[in-house]
């Protein structure tokens, strides 16, 4: 636990940044607000993936399932029978949720850990996006669209409307992953989390149920991600099998826990900031200079990952918590 | 009856006979000792009764209750909790965070699971420690750690699995002090496996021997140590006395 | 192999021909006993390429997540090289094969040893890094359209009776099945061979002997990337190559070691003939794009029914 003053100055300081994230899009240009859509969208699945990774210790690398899974459910249901996402969700929620158990179930009765769970997921992850590349009630892999309306009328119903209500949609969703993540966290169900990912025998020895924990673990996370699908389909109008289930997608949405702080409630958060913005800067300046570089970001988030995990393993969060001064002074995480 | 009733268990490993037809009881209120050479099956012993994986045929019963065959975490619950002999502490996360992990199995929330916390810290002299990760602790700072835990869960039986190997004889005897203050001002039943003798001589009023697997004697400690039995094949080969 | 894997081997391999077969039916003989030859070629050079991820995984215990990668970018240099010095691809394979082996080995002496202690979800991402780093050059140096290595003999064929094989493929294979030849008598007869697998069966005896492990680790690394890299240069000319593959490879080559037993190297061809035939079957018989779905769900259940992989030794 911190210190109380620690915990005060911590406290403040979120409720300074919320107030900066609240009114940002009075004076933020339309990039910077794109951009800022992504880093909380990015700030959401990472608080997710999270759970099950930084907490628990469960290795997802198939968590583009979800979000398509999610993504498709709401969408497929707005457009063939104009469904409101309000609605679409709870099938998204559902859907994913199956998925989740069928997975979980699976691996956890079965024993699959480590490098197997992880490649159990990602085997998943593309057995249904090869599915949904012959799913023609979906477009296949010619890919489904959405219907776009003109873009300033504020439909909230059928989540169509101008970039800044999906602003604030995205910052709703990333502001209450992060109070869910917290509120998880210091409850029982998060001291079990920690207890089953530093030692599982031992957890189980003290009287926890790791198998229902794990379960709970990849639901809730799985039933997070998929709300991100509904939005992202919401938002972009168009899904392609090929991306949305790709395992590309899956290593964008762990890439920012990691680089800010694995099992840190800041890591996700911070991870896509950084990420987002010195990757979409990077792009900026190589465009500015007249060079149209694909796969230039890319390469950059390569080794973004490749210096943290070499140099900083307990991420970038840990480190800057200390030099603000409300971190904790010296335990793990 | 006793509290903790073991009959006739028996454990194959691949052919091999690891455990075989032991049966003990162990009163309420108890100090019991298990001792016997390397291999000679104590571990597996408490594996066993720990629910770590089934016995091929025999019973455990907990006041009476079955436990035989269920999951450890089901046997932590009906109040029997275990150290590991490897110690296996919760490495990144804080001494106070490791105790209400175990804490939680009989608290109704991390409030109160920090009080339960606090407690066991100070009883095992580990109050000191509470808010550095788990990780930084000393070898003796982690078997009291791995005891702490187990005492938090609440359990009617706490099977001590040699947390007094590698403790210098002070430290032993100040373990052995805590045991007994704990056994005496609780009454905890407690069945531990150890090898230094000294602990085992101040702490158990009852010693079960196992050898290859078998139970070869079974009595108060100057039975044991007279037992021409265990002369012969343990004590007589450790020369421990 | 005992009775049991057989058995199970047996009963996976029949599922697969019931799950075909009323979709195969309609096809004419010919054109079936085509689409098997085929997928058993192509299915050596999965082989092959899968027996380096193998090696690798049984060795050092690391998982080689840029393993598909490195099997592209093979491709690419098999392509520059034919194109810049006309340079034939059953030649290429020797300096790409020592490249890779230089690169395998000082990418496990210069990064991965230092990680050997480190949890292994750490050495995973670490991998996870290199390999998105190596398919995004790929894509910043070719684009992503596909390219092409044709040799002059690259539509000649054999025919015997109502088959119909490419030739280049027949090649590939052969120079496959060799290359897997020379490593298990490399394994068998070296003392370097065995002392690598002293460190894979043993490695607190490896250690205790004295054997350089991390030595012994570089040189096995290298040895799987140069099999990743012949393979790679085999494969251009059975396929047009685009950096989209790295991914794609990497799942593959896990399929197959996972269905064949990961660490096993006869598993390792073992499960690439399957997938390749598999996966030639499930393009006749449904749609070419469908076919890794079949892979997919294999892997699926080999892990949930025989984690050790079908001719992998059960965890002790």
């Amino acid at each position: 636990m911190h210190a109380p003053a620690q915990t005060k100055r911590a406290a403040i300081a979120l409720l300074i940044l919320l107030a900066v994230l609240v009114v940002l899009p009075a004076v933020a240009n339309a990039y910077l607000l794109s951009a800022m859509v992504l880093i909380l969208y990015f700030a959401y699945v990472g608080q997710a993936w999270n759970l099950m990774m930084g907490f628990t210790g469960q290795l997802s690398l198939g968590h583009s399932l979800y979000v398509g899974l999610g993504a498709y459910a709401a969408a497929a249901l707005f457009v063939h029978f104009g469904v409101s996402p309000w609605i679409g969700l709870w099938a998204a929620l559902a859907v994913s949720l199956a998925a989740g158990a069928v997975i979980g179930f699976l691996a956890f009765r079965f024993g699959i850990g480590g490098v197997y769970f992880a490649l159990l997921t990602i085997a998943f992850a593309e057995f249904t996006r090869i599915g949904f590349d012959h799913f023609d009630w979906v477009g296949g892999s010619g890919g489904f669209f959405l219907p776009v309306k003109e873009h300033g009328v504020l439909d909230l119903a059928s989540l169509r409307g101008p970039p800044v209500m999906f602003y604030y949609i995205a910052l709703v969703m990333a502001v209450a992953a992060f109070v869910l993540a917290w509120r998880l966290r210091t409850s029982r169900i998060g001291y079990y989390w920690l207890a089953i990912r530093e030692n599982e025998d031992a957890a189980q020895a003290l009287g926890i149920n790791t198998f229902r924990y794990k379960m709970f673990a990849i639901l809730i996370s799985s039933a997070m991600t998929s709300l991100a699908g509904v939005f992202f389909a919401f938002y972009y109008n168009n899904l392609f099998p090929e991306q949305i289930f790709s395992m590309g997608r899956s290593i964008e949405i762990i890439l920012g826990p990691i680089i800010g702080g694995l099992g840190t409630l800041f890591g996700p958060v911070l991870g896509a900031f950084v990420l987002t913005l010195l990757g979409d800067g990077l792009t900026e300046l190589t465009s500015a200079l007249g060079i149209e570089i694909p796969g230039l970001k890319q390469v950059f988030y390569g080794i973004a990952l490749l210096v943290v995990i070499l140099f900083v393993p307990n991420g970038i969060w840990p480190a800057v918590a200390r030099r603000l001064g409300f971190g904790p002074a010296k335990s793990g995480r | 009856m006793a509290l903790l009733e073991v009959r006739n268990l028996t454990k194959f490993f691949r052919g091999l006979r690891a455990v075989h037809a032991v049966s003990f009881d162990v009163e309420q209120g108890a100090i019991v000792a298990m001792i016997g050479p390397n291999g000679a099956g104590k571990t597996t012993c408490f594996n066993l009764i720990a629910g770590v994986f089934p016995a091929d045929s025999g019973e455990i019963s907990l006041g009476g209750e079955r436990i035989g065959g269920l999951r450890p975490d089901q046997v932590c619950r009906a109040g029997v909790a275990r150290t590991f002999q490897v110690v296996k502490p919760f490495p990144q996360l804080t001494v106070e965070e490791n105790v209400i992990v175990g804490a939680l199995n009989a608290t109704s929330g991390v409030a109160e699971a920090r009080r339960e916390a606090a407690r066991v810290l100070e009883l095992l002299h580990l109050d000191g420690k509470s808010a550095e990760p788990a990780s930084s602790l000393t070898l003796p700072e982690r078997k009291r750690l791995e005891v702490a835990r187990a005492m938090a869960t609440r359990p009617r039986v706490l099977l001590l699995d040699e947390v007094m190997a590698g403790l210098r004889p002070t430290e032993v005897d100040e373990m052995v002090g805590v045991f007994r203050r704990i056994n005496a001002e609780t009454g905890l039943t407690i069945l531990l496996i150890e090898h230094v003798m000294r602990a085992v001589m101040a702490l158990a009023a009852q010693i079960v021997v196992l050898h290859h697997g078998e139970k070869i004697c079974e009595g108060t400690p100057e039975q044991v140590v007279n037992d021409p039995q265990v002369l012969e094949c343990y004590l007589g080969a450790e020369a421990d006395l | 192999m005992k009775p049991k894997s057989a058995v199970t081997i047996g009963a996976i391999v029949a599922g697969l021909v019931a799950l075909y077969s009323w979709r195969l039916a309609a096809l004419p003989g010919a054109l079936l006993g085509n689409v098997l030859v085929t997928g058993l070629l192509t299915g050596l050079v999965y082989g092959l390429m899968a027996l380096g991820l193998s090696v690798i995984f049984g060795v050092v215990r690391v998982v080689n997540f840029a393993h598909g990668e490195m099997m592209t970018i093979a491709m690419y240099a098999a392509t520059l090289l034919f194109a810049a010095l006309k340079l034939d691809p059953f030649l290429a394979l020797f300096p790409v094969a020592v490249i890779f082996f230089a690169f395998g080995y000082a990418l496990q002496a210069g990064l991965i040893n230092p990680f050997i202690e480190r949890p292994e979800h750490s050495q995973f991402m670490l991998l996870v890094a290199v390999a998105i780093i190596m398919v995004n050059v790929l894509l910043m140096g070719f684009g992503p359209d596909a390219r092409s290595l044709q040799v002059d003999y690259a539509l000649e064929s054999f025919e015997i009776g109502p088959l119909v094989v490419d030739k280049v493929r027949v090649y590939a294979a052969a120079v496959a099945v060799l290359l897997a030849v020379a490593l298990f008598a490399f394994f068998r007869i070296t003392s370097t061979g065995r002392a690598i697998r002293a460190c894979a069966d043993n490695l607190l005896g490896a250690k205790v002997v004295g054997l350089d492990v991390k030595r012994y680790y570089a040189l096995t690394f290298g040895i799987g990337s140069a099999l990743v890299g012949a393979a790679g240069v085999l494969q251009v000319m059975l396929v047009d190559v685009t950096p989209a593959l790295g991914p794609a490879y990497t799942l593959l080559a896990f399929v197959i070691v996972i269905v064949g037993g990961l660490g096993s190297m006869a598993g390792a061809l073992a499960g690439g003939v399957l997938i390749g035939v598999s996966e030639a079957l499930a393009g006749v018989a449904f749609t070419p794009s469908a076919k890794s779905m079949f892979s997919f769900a294999l892997l699926i259940l080999v892990l949930l029914l025989r984690p050790q992989g079908l001719l992998g030794k059960k965890a002790a």
